[in-house]
């Protein structure tokens, strides 16, 4: 037998934009066959930078090929919409490619999320049968592993409980732990470690490591940086569909930091990478700095004056979040409508402007991303991570100078006690 | 080119060692009900999940599959059987009723279940592998369990109204058999057509009256002119409900030519659904 365990060649997946979410009644083929005149008329006039209509195709897969070696842990990054869940759904057999060529030598488990077809009424143990078998256990397997698996999820207590009556937390360990004793020869995992609490993030973490150790083949698809240098041997990018040479863990990552800073540089309106429904749309992010630039001196306050774009007819109500974030992605500071509770109202049909004044943060010198997000409803309308990007220029903070790079500044004093 | 050849080569090789090829399927697809059978404990935990959700939280449990149709044939015996006068081909009019009621409720319960199948599922088809026949099979075949309970039924009143079974019964298994088939066959078509065009949903309950009225159930089919009752075989139901009385009432007729004629159009029907069902399977993880 070779040693390659998935081998792909020039995979490529074309998608309508919106099919993945939109169902078709008869009705809509009919109105939208009556109205795409008008609608185009329309487009032109009012959004017209906002891509939409039905002949908008859009590659989310394109010309990927790579090889993964027998027991190999490959972790693959990019950003939202780089094509991260296409790949694996493909590779998953859940959706079709619409060209190119893939073939996975093993049997074959894929974890695209935890608890799937989990059963609200059910109890926990049914639900241990039930979703085993959809992950692709046997009736056997399933029953040998099953005291392992209830003594990992920790609930003993509450096997014969209906599974709604679970908290979340609960419920998560359950479904992770039918999903963490599913042995498969290659393992496709989206980003299912984003669930539970911390201490079991860590026991998944090991589980997840001890999986690898064994000798077999993960394909791990995830944002989190940290999890994917510990956990995988080497690494891909993927970025717009297209997919980079595997590489190790570390260069991979540094080389992903580095195209990120590249896309900042993109016009905000033109970038492709973003998720949520389109109907209102960031179009460009200003600073207030130094002659209006976004450069700015330690212990500013800093201005982010956020251009948006809504397509709705009337005004609707939002709910906007930014987050400021270091050069190696961690989020240091949230700015979220929703912690002060309130909302604001964009109007329809044109742009708006909203502004979030930060008081004097206390950042030190040096390079920030803003990731920016509008919802309206529970619905994200629009998603930039890396959407701009300002510098903190040296100064004095608390009549000191700084010199080192930690990024957070505190008032602080020693003594000796006495 | 060098991946076509590649292609050739690995197909006979796919079987044999654990190896899974994946590029898109053009022109006619194979049915693949191998891969049917490897999914058969899946297809069976479905059928149980449906099982036992189904009563969940209900009052009467599984009474509802006695009292649903036994209601039916109360009303019908009350107003078709005694104030209307409906012929029964000289059985007692509530066992003639009941008879046939029992197929149709299994026909009506696994055309609906299976026909929403789908979009009731896609949690399932958009996160996991496995072929989706699965599903619109499991709906049909979970409501075997409720046919058992009031099949139960039936036999007590065949008892208190003296009707002795003969070997005809023996042949029953063959109608049910048809009754599945045909309910598969139209959820088959309904199922993948719903997860496209979510008017199917709208239409499932008037497809289901519709049906009923042009089904022999309260009535028999020895009301239809003799010279047009194959033709009345084209609603495979038909045959399945006469057949049905054939097998246990004795009732006697004319009801071979009527079930042939079901049966061919049912095994139409059914492989027209299944190609049609394997052809729109790729879209449907990304439209349902």
């Amino acid at each position: 037998m070779s040693d390659v365990a998935i081998r792909v060649e020039n995979l490529g997946k074309l998608y309508r934009i919106g099919q993945r979410e939109r169902y078709k009644a008869l009705r809509d083929v009919l109105t939208d066959a009556m109205y795409a005149p008008i609608r185009r008329i329309r487009s032109t006039f009012r959004c017209s930078n906002v891509k939409r209509g039905d002949n908008n195709y859009i590659w989310a897969l394109k010309d990927v090929s790579f090889e993964v070696k027998r027991s190999e842990v490959v972790g693959v990054i990019g950003r939202n919409g780089a094509g991260k869940t296409t790949l694996l759904k493909i590779l998953s057999r859940i959706t079709e490619p619409t060209e190119g060529y893939a073939e996975i030598h093993g049997r074959v488990g894929s974890l695209l999320e935890v608890g799937t077809g989990f059963h609200p009424e059910l109890t926990g143990r049914e639900n241990i049968y039930l979703n085993g078998a959809i992950l692709g256990m046997k009736k056997a397997e399933i029953e040998r592993k099953f005291d392992e698996i209830v003594a990992f999820a920790e609930i003993e207590k509450f096997m014969d409980t209906p599974v709604k009556r679970y908290s979340s937390g609960m419920y998560v360990r359950l479904a992770f732990a039918v999903a963490a004793h599913l042995e498969p020869e290659i393992l496709l995992v989206d980003e299912v470690l984003a669930v539970g609490d911390v201490a079991f993030q860590k026991k998944c973490l090991g589980k997840m490591r001890d999986v690898a150790g064994q000798g077999r083949t993960v394909f791990f698809v995830s944002h989190n940086m940290a999890a994917v240098e510990a956990l995988c041997s080497c690494a891909m990018i993927l970025k717009e569909g297209e997919n980079s040479a595997i590489g190790s863990p570390q260069q991979i990552i540094s080389e992903y930091l580095q195209t990120v800073r590249n896309e900042v540089n993109l016009s905000l309106k033109d970038r492709r990478d973003r998720i949520g429904r389109g109907n209102i749309r960031f179009i460009e992010i200003a600073f207030d700095g130094t002659n209006g630039s976004n450069r700015y001196t330690i212990g500013d306050d800093i201005l982010v004056r956020a251009r948006v774009l809504s397509c709705y007819s009337t005004d609707v109500k939002v709910r906007v979040a930014l987050s400021i974030r270091t050069t190696s992605e961690i989020g240091i500071i949230s700015c979220d409508s929703q912690l002060t509770s309130e909302v604001y109202t964009v109007h329809g049909s044109r742009e708006s402007t909203l502004v979030c004044r930060i008081y004097s943060p206390p950042l030190n010198q040096g390079e920030y991303y803003i990731n920016i997000a509008i919802f309206h409803g529970n619905e994200p309308e629009d998603w930039v991570t890396s959407a701009a990007r300002f510098w903190i220029e040296p100064g004095s903070f608390d009549n000191r100078i700084n010199t080192n790079d930690f990024p957070v500044l505190s008032r602080f004093e020693w003594k000796i006690e006495t | 080119m060098r991946t076509t050849e590649r292609r050739a080569t690995t197909r006979e090789l796919t079987q044999t060692l654990g190896l899974i090829v994946i590029k898109p399927s053009r022109g006619w697809i194979s049915l693949k009900l191998r891969d049917m059978w490897e999914y058969r404990e899946l297809l069976y935990f479905l059928i149980w999940r449906d099982v036992k959700v189904r009563y969940k939280q209900t009052v009467l449990g599984a009474a509802w599959a006695i009292l649903q149709p036994f209601l039916t044939m109360v009303v019908f015996s009350i107003f078709f059987g005694r104030l209307a006068g409906v012929p029964s081909d000289g059985i007692p009019y509530p066992v003639f009723a009941f008879t046939a009621l029992l197929p149709w409720q299994l026909f009506a319960y696994a055309l609906t279940e299976s026909g929403n199948s789908l979009v009731a599922n896609q949690q399932l088809i958009t996160k996991v592998y496995f072929p989706r026949l699965v599903i619109p099979i499991s709906a049909v075949l979970a409501g075997l369990v409720d046919f058992g309970i009031a099949f139960v039924v039936l036999l007590g009143m065949m008892f208190y109204y003296g009707i002795v079974p003969t070997a005809a019964a023996l042949t029953l298994p063959l109608f049910l058999l048809l009754a599945i088939a045909t309910a598969l066959a139209v959820g088959l078509w309904l199922s993948a057509l719903n997860v496209q065009y979510r008017d199917v949903r709208y239409t499932i309950p008037f497809l289901t009256q519709f049906w009923l009225f042009a089904t022999p159930i309260a009535y028999s089919s020895s009301l239809v002119p003799e010279r047009w009752r194959v033709l009345y075989g084209l609603n495979p139901m038909a045959g399945v409900v006469e057949g049905f009385r054939w097998a246990l009432l004795g009732k006697s007729g004319g009801v071979g030519r009527l079930v042939i004629v079901s049966a061919l159009v049912v095994s139409v029907l059914l492989f027209g659904g299944l190609v049609y069902f394997r052809r729109m399977e790729k879209t449907f993880a990304d439209v349902v």
